[in-house]
């Protein structure tokens, strides 16, 4: 019986080791991060690296507002991921209503196939369509060319929903005498809650981290956070402590939102299955 | 025989009124439901994807058989840029490099993120911090994480070599030698796309009944065997279409190569998608790397229609 009790125990310790051996790449990453951007100059190019920043400093989040334009860059990425965000809205989550009640599965097929061709290839033809527009310069192509990432995952995310949602309170409601838009907006809108808050954190996200766009489509003045953080930063300063306090801000909302939107999060993509980008 | 005829009428005259009203019910349920009703909720989205997304597939397919620089006159030249593909080293390098990339993002992921899913399975303390901590790598901006990485892959103040001195390995070239910049690479994928893994077959052992475990139980396997011979085969589809999509991912893979190692040294880690912006964006060269994306694309669209059937017969069953 003792033998039994040890081994329980044993055993105990062992998963908890794996967990922990599966958590500390993470870990390692994300704490290193942290630790650059709280150094000075010096730890940072310390070796042996100097683990934890004695005394803390926020110098360098300071350096990073007052040497580069980053509060612009900041409000750049706002207003393209809230932008692409909401327009995948507005037009993605009655098109999942409507896919969803046509079963029209040759729609669906052709937004699981936007969402898995690589993102350079469209590129390519838009780059050339917004130099012809001229519409260079302005924050328009981002806000257009991400559209290409939030309105296939909005969709996506809503057929399933949608999917899932008894049919009869929208029949009762057709029969009432309601017209389908009413039945839409007052019905099956009010159910669909759940998967459009998830719809939104995903386009979100996967909005506000890409880079591919913003590289090839953003001038000096329209650069978003990722690409700001790439251009300004690795070129024309290569040091240490801004550049990881810079990577950490850019990451932070990000990191945030998963934080408090983990179920949602962990819904979206185990039923939606496939990242955007 | 009139009262007969009366009473067998009237019978008949209901049954007539409820047949008539049940297809009157019906059509007018029908017009309401008919598909064309609904395409006023799909045609903006409609527009909108034909614009950005179809557009774009077609105009790519039109520039692949022209000779399209910037700032030079477009002309015809018919398949030449897909002869240049076939006699096209680099271009040929590209493709086996990316599905080297390809083969060990794809195992790695998945090893280890069955292993978590099936840790993540328990009922343990701490395991929403846990597993918050374990898709942190996903959600983050992969712009930020690659640029840390690139800073611990220092061959002299690197972290990572600090580390591995410190038990006693000797140092790694990491992202600094042709032979080993493809691993590293794929390190950070397995980094960050194994919580997608886990996540997915997660979702599929969440979904599992209980009675076979029980069953198994008082038949005394074990925990092993439990693995091996339930969970395993019951979340197979769960496995293949997270390795389907892996297999997408891990194919169109660019923001942390392009951070960390640029293609290079030399040529060394530059893939399909590096090689095809490097053309489009770097030597302007629209034509060709029209011809690759279509290349690129059909290789893709081969997969991702693996992925749709494997969905539709899930729902199905």
């Amino acid at each position: 019986m003792n033998a039994l009790a040890m081994r329980r125990i044993a055993g105990r310790i062992g998963f908890y080791f794996c967990v922990f051996l599966l958590i500390s790449p993470a870990l390692l990453v994300f704490l290193w991060m942290l630790s650059l951007s709280l150094k000075n100059e010096v730890d940072n190019m310390a070796f042996p690296p100097v683990f934890i920043p004695n005394p803390p400093t926020l110098a360098n989040f300071i350096d990073v507002f007052e040497k580069n334009d980053f509060l612009s860059y900041s409000i750049n990425s706002v207003i393209v991921s809230f932008s692409a965000t909401g327009l995948a809205l507005l037009i993605g989550v009655p098109a999942g209503f409507g896919i969803a009640k046509t079963k029209a599965t040759r729609a669906a097929a052709l937004v699981m196939i936007a969402r898995v061709t690589p993102g350079l290839s469209y590129l390519i033809p838009l780059f050339l369509m917004f130099q012809f527009l001229e519409l260079s310069g302005t924050l328009w192509p981002l806000v257009i060319t991400h559209l290409v990432i939030t309105v296939p995952i909005v969709v996506w995310v809503m057929i399933g929903f949608f999917e899932g949602l008894p049919g009869e309170l929208e029949e009762a409601a057709l029969v009432d005498g309601a017209t389908i838009w009413q039945a839409f907006r007052h019905v099956a809108l009010p159910l669909a809650r759940p998967g459009i808050t998830v719809s939104t954190i995903l386009a979100f996200i996967f909005s506000w981290n890409n880079f591919i766009f913003g590289v090839v489509l953003s001038g000096r003045e329209t650069r978003t956070l990722p690409v700001a953080v790439y251009n300004v930063l690795t070129f024309e300063q290569v040091s240490w402590g801004p550049l990881a306090a810079a990577a950490l801000l850019v990451t932070a909302p990000v990191l945030v939102l998963t934080l408090f939107a983990q179920k949602q999060i962990v819904a979206g993509l185990t039923a939606g299955g496939v990242k955007g980008g | 025989v009139d009262a007969t005829g009366e009473n067998g009428a009237e019978p008949a005259g209901m049954s007539a009124a409820v047949e008539s009203a049940a297809p009157a019910a019906t059509a007018v349920r029908r017009g309401r439901n008919y598909a064309r009703n609904y395409w006023p909720f799909i045609f903006p989205a409609g527009v909108v994807v034909a614009a950005i997304i179809v557009f774009p597939w077609v105009f790519t397919l039109y520039m692949s058989v022209h000779d399209w620089h910037i700032g030079s006159p477009v002309t015809f030249v018919g398949a030449a840029n897909y002869q240049r593909l076939l006699t096209d080293e680099r271009f040929q390098w590209s493709i086996l490099r990316t599905l080297y990339f390809t083969t060990l993002a794809v195992f790695f992921p998945m090893v280890i993120g069955i292993a978590a899913a099936v840790c993540f399975a328990r009922n343990f303390m701490f395991r929403g911090i846990a597993r918050t901590i374990f898709i942190m790598p996903m959600m983050a901006t992969p712009v930020a994480v690659a640029l840390v990485w690139t800073m611990m892959f220092h061959p002299q103040l690197g972290v990572l070599n600090y580390l591995l001195t410190s038990v006693g390995i000797p140092p790694f070239t990491w992202v600094y030698d042709a032979n080993t910049v493809i691993p590293t690479l794929v390190m950070v994928e397995t980094w960050q796309w194994t919580p997608l893994v886990m996540l997915i077959v997660l979702g599929g052992l969440a979904s599992l009944p209980q009675d076979p475990y029980e069953a198994a139980k008082l038949d005394g396997a074990n925990g092993w065997q439990c693995f091996w011979h339930i969970s395993l085969p019951l979340v197979w589809p769960h496995i293949i279409v997270a390795m389907v999509i892996r297999t997408i991912d891990a194919l169109k893979a660019f923001d942390t190569i392009f951070v960390i190692s640029n293609g290079g040294p030399g040529t060394a880690s530059e893939t399909m998608n590096l090689l095809l912006y490097l053309e489009a964006f770097s030597f302007y060269d629209m034509g060709y790397a029209s011809a690759i994306v279509v290349v690129f694309f059909i290789i893709i669209l081969m997969i991702s229609l693996v992925l749709f059937s494997v969905r539709q017969r899930e729902r199905m069953a």
